[in-house]
């Protein structure tokens, strides 16, 4: 096959790591990704929020070259998913949410199984294996089946198996979906070391709103469109204010002092007094300056990502998945075997 | 559960995958072909289950018919006759299961690992075909160990012989396998589907009962029926190595003839790899489009 010589002015470094205008695809009438415009900038941890059927799945399959575009264009470590799907395929990392092992290898073997199948330089598959699967902590447990690994350590050999061929971008559909809390922490750690380990953009869906705090920039998306893209902390807020809740030796002053030095209208609840401010970080300081009257207790609050989502989509996030048994077209794709 | 690592990550290897080309479908086909008889080698009972029904045949039913049979046998055991169909079977069924992989493949996910690697489909589709055939020819060997129980003597030619026709066979079963398994996703309709064929394809072959003297209906199936012309180059290899008389050899390894010519065996592998590299071509170009 023959390779699409690049001409690169620039690093290919340089250029943003998901770079996407107008992205469409259709299920037969049904339009399930609208037009969507993103960029992501290398390194970056891009998270992609929305409920099932929002389309986050299918366009994550067109970053991937696994369903193809019906419009608008998309590249991928600088290169086009259609036009280059190879060269796009050598540069990513998958790891999805349905299991593609293969019980009967051991976590070696299907580790060697990817090398081979990605063209890895023969010399460099040993210390590459052994990297990524201490990275995941299954170093010990190369040579078992897989077939005798937990749910967490085959998610955990599926991202040490996606890494292996130093992928540009990483791409994880619910990396940490079905696992319990603490396989949930354990995978995130692993993300984070991973991130200190190597240059890489992440790529990631979820729908644990706790989770998606952990990325730097988030898109929300909501029927078939991307409704803001902005950090989790402007995302927060944007929705709103902090809450601030203060337990004081005199509520009466402390609210009469709010009114007079902050022009803050305060209210007295549950033995305490509470009210909004912009940002919450920033005013503590200046309160316990300024109020007068002695505070034994401050709590703030900030809007949660729930809050943020109910905000943009008018539904809570498990509203809008309960609300609607919508199809996800990734997962019936995938069983296809595409 | 993992100890956490407590020293520093060290430097990370960068790896920078090379553009693909002959060498990259070659590693690909290679580690494709690996992982079928890793597979094979954990699956005993897959070694044992395949062999079955052919053994079945060869000593139950042909020991319990060859009484029956005494009459038009020319005095050869029924048994040594049905050996090269038997060796067939064991192949057919083996090659069959390997393509059956496939689907497996897909419900477990792991064809997905395999589709959005940045190789050509061919590979994968070819390794396969390398791995079920080489795996059926392990099958295969074990039968032919089983030659002198049924008055078929070692002969080091005609195992090498043996070897190469089953190749050639199983590849074929694999690549139809394949070809099939690329449309149909559930394990049960492809179960069914082979069922259904393979017996007919086997019967109307010629492996269990000679083709001589067949009603005209029967005899145009069986000269329709690919697996015809495999396995008359099988019997002929054994039966090359047989002392019986003319009478029984003409009577039993009478060879296919289309219109009164007959066909020599070189035409028959013809036929037989034409079929293959048909099968090959259609299933890689339906893996092309999944």
């Amino acid at each position: 096959m023959s390779q699409t010589a690049t001409v690169q002015a620039h690093r290919p470094e340089d250029e943003p790591a998901v770079h996407v205008r107008g992205l469409v695809k259709r299920y037969d009438e049904v339009e399930a990704v609208r037009g969507v415009d993103l960029d992501v900038a290398p390194g970056e941890t891009f998270g992609f929020l929305g409920p099932n059927g929002a389309g986050k799945s299918t366009t994550i399959g067109m970053l991937c070259t696994l369903v193809r575009p019906d419009g608008g264009s998309a590249h991928v470590a600088g290169h086009d998913v259609v036009k280059e799907r190879d060269e796009v395929r050598r540069n990513i990392g998958l790891v999805f949410q349905d299991p593609t092992l293969d019980g009967y290898l051991s976590a070696e073997q299907n580790l060697k199984f990817h090398a081979e199948l990605y063209g890895v330089p023969k010399a460099l598959v040993p210390g590459r294996m052994r990297q990524v699967l201490e990275m995941v902590g299954l170093w010990e447990r190369r040579e078992s089946r897989v077939s005798t690994f937990s749910g967490g350590m085959r998610r955990r050999l599926e991202i040490a198996r996606g890494l292996l061929h130093s992928p540009r971008v990483l791409f994880l559909d619910e990396p940490t979906v079905g696992l319990d809390p603490q396989t949930r922490s354990s995978i995130w750690r692993y993300i984070h070391e991973l991130k200190q380990a190597e240059e890489i953009t992440i790529f990631m869906t979820t729908h644990y709103m706790d989770e998606a705090e952990f990325c730097d920039r988030i898109a929300i998306m909501d029927r078939g469109e991307v409704i803001v893209v902005d950090t989790p902390a402007a995302l927060k807020a944007s929705v709103g204010e902090d809450r601030v809740r203060i337990e004081t030796d005199d509520d009466g002053a402390a609210i009469a002092a709010l009114r007079s030095r902050f022009g803050i209208e305060a209210t007295r609840s549950q033995g305490a007094v509470t009210f909004g401010v912009e940002s919450g970080q920033r005013f503590v300081p200046r309160l316990f300056a300024e109020l007068g009257v002695s505070i034994r207790e401050v709590t703030v609050a900030r809007p949660s990502l729930d809050d943020v989502f109910m905000s943009y989509t008018g539904s809570s996030i498990r509203d809008a998945e309960s609300g609607a048994a919508r199809v996800d077209p990734m997962a019936q794709m995938m069983r296809k075997g595409r | 559960m993992a100890t956490a690592t407590t020293t520093a990550p060290a430097p990370t290897t960068r790896i920078r995958v090379p553009a693909g080309g002959w060498r990259a479908d070659v590693r690909a086909v290679k580690i494709v072909w690996q992982r079928e008889l890793i597979r094979f080698s954990r699956d005993r009972l897959r070694i044992v289950t395949s062999l079955f029904q052919p053994l079945l045949f060869l000593f139950v039913l042909g020991g319990g018919l060859s009484r029956v049979a005494s009459a038009g046998t020319e005095g050869v055991d029924l048994r040594t006759f049905m050996f090269p169909g038997a060796l067939a079977m064991a192949v057919l069924f083996t090659a069959i299961f390997s393509a059956a992989s496939v689907v497996w493949d897909r419900e477990y996910g792991f064809l997905r690992e395999m589709l959005v690697a940045p190789i050509r489909r061919g590979s994968i589709v070819v390794g396969k075909c390398l791995g079920g055939a080489t795996v059926a020819s392990i099958q295969g060997v074990i039968v032919i160990a089983l030659a002198p129980l049924v008055h078929v003597p070692y002969r080091f030619g005609m195992i090498v012989a043996l070897i190469g026709l089953q190749l050639l066979l199983a590849f074929t079963i694999t690549a139809a396998g394949l070809m099939a398994a690329a449309r149909i996703t559930q394990m049960q309709s492809f179960m069914a589907l082979t069922q259904m064929l393979l017996m007919p394809l086997l019967f109307l072959s010629g492996a269990l009962f000679p083709v001589t003297g067949l009603p005209q209906w029967l005899a145009v199936l069986n000269r329709l029926d690919p697996l015809t012309y495999i396995v008359d180059p099988i019997r002929h290899v054994v039966f090359a190595q047989l002392d019986i008389s003319d009478v029984a050899r003409q009577a039993l390894n009478p060879g296919v003839t289309w219109f009164g010519w007959h066909v020599p065996i070189g035409v028959e592998l013809l036929v037989v790899a034409g079929t293959a590299a048909a099968m090959l071509a259609i299933a890689i170009a339906q893996f092309r489009r999944a």
